[in-house]
């Protein structure tokens, strides 16, 4: 994977709107915001009534997420290009979710809606249309997706990148600064784990830093990219983005996404927590 | 424009504990000032990030439908930075547990 192929620029997008072949897809944590205008021509995805399965915490089954795409006209050879607020953290999210039930050609927009709304282009709020297809998902793909068994076994054996803000890494917060502080999990973090935050990946206009700076951010904090990485935050999106960088933009191997995260990990009996810095 | 029986800043607290809270809220404005009042338009699409006492990026939020922003920290001071079309403003802001920092940010 590369940049070329999993990123698309926001001129790429004002070129391809009436591209039949693209379905532009918009994934917010705010799931008010596409009400309130989106790119022209996209659907949208509800990140939790959509993608988690509501009554186990997991993904939604493979027959679910073929109906999902198949009621949205999204066809297996359809070029799905994510994109969302809060620096596409639930876009990134979606995408791995895509390429776990092994979607051929996915892409994230670089930037997402916040570079799409600081250049002033334009939103609409007509919902289209879309002949519905008869999607045909792959069996899910573990290999990008880590499980709490393995993430205790990788302490101190192999690369674990905590993605959550220094506060939430010290075990000062309990979760992002703009979401209320609630929780009866332990605050902490999986001992060993590098705190290298998914913010460090980006733009201050949410496009992601290049090739070079990206590579140096992991290996300057001590991550051995020749050795597995696992990958996680709170509850799993953030670190998709984290994810997306390693496995997506930087090509390594052996990268996966523990979804279940610190809202996993902090509830469980008797690991071992680290606190401070 | 912003009416002037409106409370200035933020988001209503009502239903924000603030005994346990550290609350950082605030409404954006875009031009518009009378007698030294900043009374300017709310901007729905600006991105304000909020920076730890060592620049470290935080967290961020959009502004919402009425310009308004909120951010639950810790205690101490914490830099903003407010992004919209064309403009790029910073502060220096406090945040205590208790009294809502709440602010009007012209830009």
């Amino acid at each position: 994977m590369s940049r070329e192929t999993a990123l698309v620029t926001t001129d790429w997008v004002t070129e391809n709107l009436k591209n039949p072949k693209v379905v532009f897809v918009e994934v917010d944590e705010d799931t008010t915001l596409y009400e309130q205008g989106h790119i022209e021509g996209a659907i949208t995805f509800h990140w939790r009534d959509d993608l988690q399965d509501g009554l186990v915490r997991d993904l939604v089954s493979k027959e679910k997420f073929e109906a999902l795409l198949s009621k949205n006209g999204i066809a297996n050879d359809t070029t799905v290009v994510l994109y969302g607020g809060n620096n596409n953290w639930f876009a990134t999210y979606a995408y791995w979710y895509f390429k776990i039930y092994g979607h051929q050609d996915v892409r994230l927009i670089d930037g997402g809606r916040k570079l799409w709304e600081l250049k002033a282009l334009p939103l609409v709020k007509e919902v289209p249309a879309r002949a519905a297809t008869r999607y045909v998902a792959k069996e899910r793909d573990n290999s990008i997706r880590a499980f709490r068994d393995e993430v205790i076994a990788a302490i101190g054996t192999l690369n674990i990148v905590d993605v959550r803000s220094p506060a939430e890494f010290s075990g000062e917060l309990a979760a992002p600064a703009h979401l209320p502080q609630e929780g009866g999990q332990i605050k902490g973090h999986i001992p060993t784990a590098k705190n290298i935050p998914w913010s460090k990946a980006a733009n201050e206009d949410g496009t992601f830093k290049s090739e070079e700076e990206l590579k140096s951010i992991y290996v300057s904090a001590g991550v051995d990219l020749a050795k597995d990485t696992i990958a996680y935050c709170r509850i799993g999106e953030r670190s998709a983005f984290s994810w997306f960088v390693l496995h997506e933009l930087l090509g390594v191997n052996n990268v996966k996404n523990y979804d279940g995260s610190w809202t996993e990990y902090g509830s469980l009996v008797g690991v071992p927590v680290a606190v401070g810095a | 424009m912003r009416t002037c029986g409106a409370t200035p800043g933020g988001p209503s607290l009502d239903g924000v504990d603030l005994t346990k809270q550290s609350v950082i809220q605030g409404v954006i404005l875009r031009d518009g000032e009378a007698d030294g009042v900043p009374n300017g338009a709310p901007v729905v699409s600006a991105h304000i990030r909020l920076l730890d006492s060592h620049g470290e990026f935080t967290a961020e939020v959009p502004t919402n439908t009425d310009g308004q922003f909120r951010f639950f920290a810790a205690p101490g001071a914490w830099t903003l930075v407010v992004l919209a079309p064309g403009v790029r403003k910073e502060l220096s802001v406090k945040a205590a547990t208790g009294v809502p920092t709440d602010l009007v940010i012209q830009i």
